[in-house]
């Protein structure tokens, strides 16, 4: 029975992993329909910003959830303001922007910190359940995934910042008309989806050994439990994780790591043929 | 005004300055040694590969401080591979084919020996693998100075049987080095009356080994017995202790510490792991204060010194005293010295070479990771590779070329 629920802490964990690393791009993707390429790239900047913060004696907690999000929002309102609002609606023209945009990164972070292996230990320990052991940490980002997620249902359908956002994806000229600038709130958009995706770099700074090449770790995951989530942002993004991260685990558990991205890939395969458009093209329509 | 006399008397000057001149030449700037360096000094196996560099560069200038080999100065023409499998062929070729070494020195993991030794051989290079590995390889061209299973997994298995249970969990970095080693620890598991209940191998580039850890508490093991390489795979160990898993389940492993892990490592996380290697810093022989005494003086500490950067200094001693018995650096003659009962006093100890499978006879330490260092527990002098030796003979069969593996 312990055994039965630590195997659901790391489905859970699964789970949770996928949707933190996936919302930023959910943000950026789902609603500005810009392809980011550089949102691995953008991770490990969150990464090297929280081991840098915490090597110079900043709180670890401070550093993941708060100097991390900063560093990666503030790089992607520049980035935002330098490359991305000069392609908007030309998807193939933006993804080779970001996609360059990527290289430079990796290659910045390889000059300063050079390419090599660096980490933190986590902050949290482990505890037992019954007779077996839990990382502490899988814990911690469980509950980074939930706040995440009622951080963006609150904003987006709670908040008037949130309403107008959606409707400046929808109606630009409209939103527009009734006096709000659509240039603005997508720089407001990309800063939130950009912070995101450092927050998610800064969760894991702790769980890897950091290198500057590790975005493309994340980047297929992120894009396939995004796309493959379809139009609705948060439910899109739950229903895939869910389904993934479920799936994933199982496989590993029950076989080994190696079946488990397998079994991850082939039934994304599958559902892309059956759903193009992503689960929430048939389920859960018209959710947020 | 130029006449006769004077113009004879200075173009005969000239004319002896440049016979004198090109004759110094010859013999001051005497066409240095070219040694072949290949290793990963950047990415995720650059834990292992800078230190190497490191001892190579030690080694060379201690080989040029004593006035070079033959009368000539060795020079060193080294890339690095920025741990790319791919980057190996490419800068293999090159040092055969355009800077026409006279010897290399490198390749770290399996793959990477794997992947220029066919090259080197074809291009008649002598080629020296100084690293630990899975045994099996009989090639006369190539000469092996790390650890092999039979050095290594035959002294820790059975230790760890002895001193913590029968039932092994094995963990393999999936490549040639994993696969194979993974079945050397199920065979001295068997002869010592363990068992391996499951392996599991990891990609290179897995980083997250929650899953894992849940397995293995499933299967309830006696012993956990990690051979996982490079970065990545470092924070296996990392998310052990996270988990609390240190005082539950003992480790014994094949290849944490060759990278210095153990002082990335904190304490508490690497405390009580079980490892079986050549060397450590600990030893105590005029070789190896020497040796640290040498590396202090170029480099500051000896912060950096493991297990492989060690046996990479050997290989090029070793390289060095067979050029020195040779009277030679082409490939036929040094072979035949290769052949000729080579040792070399190290600081891990006397490296004698096995003439039959150009494989290194060497001393290994049990040793017992304690506060950052590597605590020797017991030590085993001149163990033979006695895993290659068992399938290779190259007295026997010289054009052999070959990687055996072993059969369960």
């Amino acid at each position: 029975m312990d055994l039965a629920a630590i195997f659901a802490v790391e489905i859970l964990y699964a789970i949770a992993s996928l949707v933190v690393i996936s919302s930023g791009l959910a943000v950026v993707f789902g609603m500005m329909r810009v392809i980011n390429l550089a949102h691995g790239e953008f991770m490990m900047v969150g990464g090297y910003a929280t081991i840098v913060a915490v090597k110079s004696g900043i709180n670890i907690y401070i550093a993941m959830l708060i100097v991390a999000p900063i560093v990666v929002g503030v790089l992607g309102v520049i980035v935002e303001r330098l490359i991305i609002r000069r392609l908007y609606g030309r998807l193939v023209d933006t993804m080779l922007a970001t996609w360059g945009l990527s290289l430079l990164l990796i290659g910045l972070a390889s000059m300063i910190f050079g390419n090599t292996t660096t980490g933190i230990s986590p902050p949290i320990p482990g505890f037992a359940i019954g007779q077996y052991q839990v990382n502490g940490y899988s814990f911690f980002i469980i509950l980074a995934a939930v706040a995440i997620l009622v951080a963006m249902f609150a904003v987006l359908a709670g908040t008037r910042a949130g309403l107008v956002a959606r409707g400046a994806m929808q109606n630009p000229a409209m939103a527009s008309a009734l006096g709000y600038n659509p240039e603005r709130v997508y720089m407001l958009t990309f800063f939130a989806g950009s912070a995101l995706a450092g927050l998610a770099g800064g969760l894991f700074a702790p769980l890897l050994g950091l290198v500057p090449t590790i975005g493309s770790a994340y980047i297929a995951k992120a894009f396939i439990t995004v796309i493959s989530g379809g139009a609705s942002v948060i439910a899109g993004l739950v229903s895939s994780a869910v389904l993934f991260g479920a799936t994933s685990q199982i496989f590993t558990l029950a076989t080994t790591p190696m079946v488990g991205e397998i079994a991850l890939l082939l039934i994304a395969i599958v559902l892309l043929r059956l759903l193009p458009q992503g689960i929430t093209s048939r389920f859960f329509r018209g959710a947020m | 005004m130029i006449n006769r006399r004077t113009f004879l008397a200075s173009s005969a000057a000239v004319a002896g300055a440049g016979i004198l001149g090109a004759s110094a030449g010859r013999t001051l700037a005497a066409d240095p040694i070219k040694l072949g360096s290949i290793l990963d000094t950047s990415g995720a196996f650059d834990a292992y590969g800078k230190p190497m560099d490191m001892a190579l560069r030690l080694a060379v200038d201690e080989i040029n401080a004593a006035g070079g080999l033959l009368g000539r100065q060795v020079e060193i023409v080294a890339y690095d591979t920025q741990s790319d499998m791919a980057l190996y062929t490419q800068y293999g070729q090159q040092l055969a084919r355009v800077d026409k070494v006279d010897v290399v020195h490198g390749g770290i993991l399996s793959a990477s020996r794997e992947a220029i030794r066919q090259t080197l051989r074809k291009s008649g290079v002598p080629y020296f693998y100084n690293v630990l590995y899975e045994g099996g390889v009989c090639d006369r061209n190539i000469t092996v100075i790390g650890v092999t299973p039979s050095q290594q997994v035959e002294v820790l298995i059975p230790a760890a049987i002895k001193k913590w249970g029968k039932k092994i969990y094995v963990l393999a970095a999936d490549y040639n080095y994993g696969q194979i080693t993974a079945r050397w620890i199920e065979k001295f598991a068997k002869d010592a009356g363990g068992e391996v209940v499951q392996t599991d191998f990891f990609p290179l580039d897995v980083a997250d080994f929650g899953s894992t850890i849940a397995k293995i508490q499933g299967a309830a093991p006696d012993i956990v017995v990690p051979a996982l390489v490079g970065g990545p795979h470092l924070s296996f160990f990392r998310q052990w202790a996270a988990a609390g898993m240190k005082s539950k389940i003992p480790m014994a492993s094949t290849t944490i510490g060759i990278g210095n892990e153990h002082k990335v490592l904190t304490a508490e996380e690497g405390d009580g792991i079980l490892v079986a290697y050549n060397y450590s810093p600990e030893i105590v022989s005029p070789a190896n204060e020497a040796f640290l005494k040498a590396w202090t003086a170029k480099y500051g500490n000896t912060d950096q010194i493991h297990e492989i950067a060690v046996s990479h200094y050997q290989g090029i001693h070793v390289w060095a005293e067979a050029v020195r018995k040779a009277g030679d650096v082409g490939r036929d003659k040094l072979i035949g010295a290769i052949e000729g009962g080579l040792s070399f006093e190290g600081p891990g100890g006397k490296v004698l070479i096995d003439p039959k499978t150009h494989h290194a006879v060497l001393d290994v330490h049990l040793m017992e990771m304690s506060g950052q260092k590597l605590k020797v527990l017991e030590s085993f002098t001149q163990r033979q590779p006695s895993d290659t030796q068992g399938v290779c003979d190259l007295a026997a069969n010289p054009d052999d070329n070959t990687q055996y593996e072993i059969k369960i």
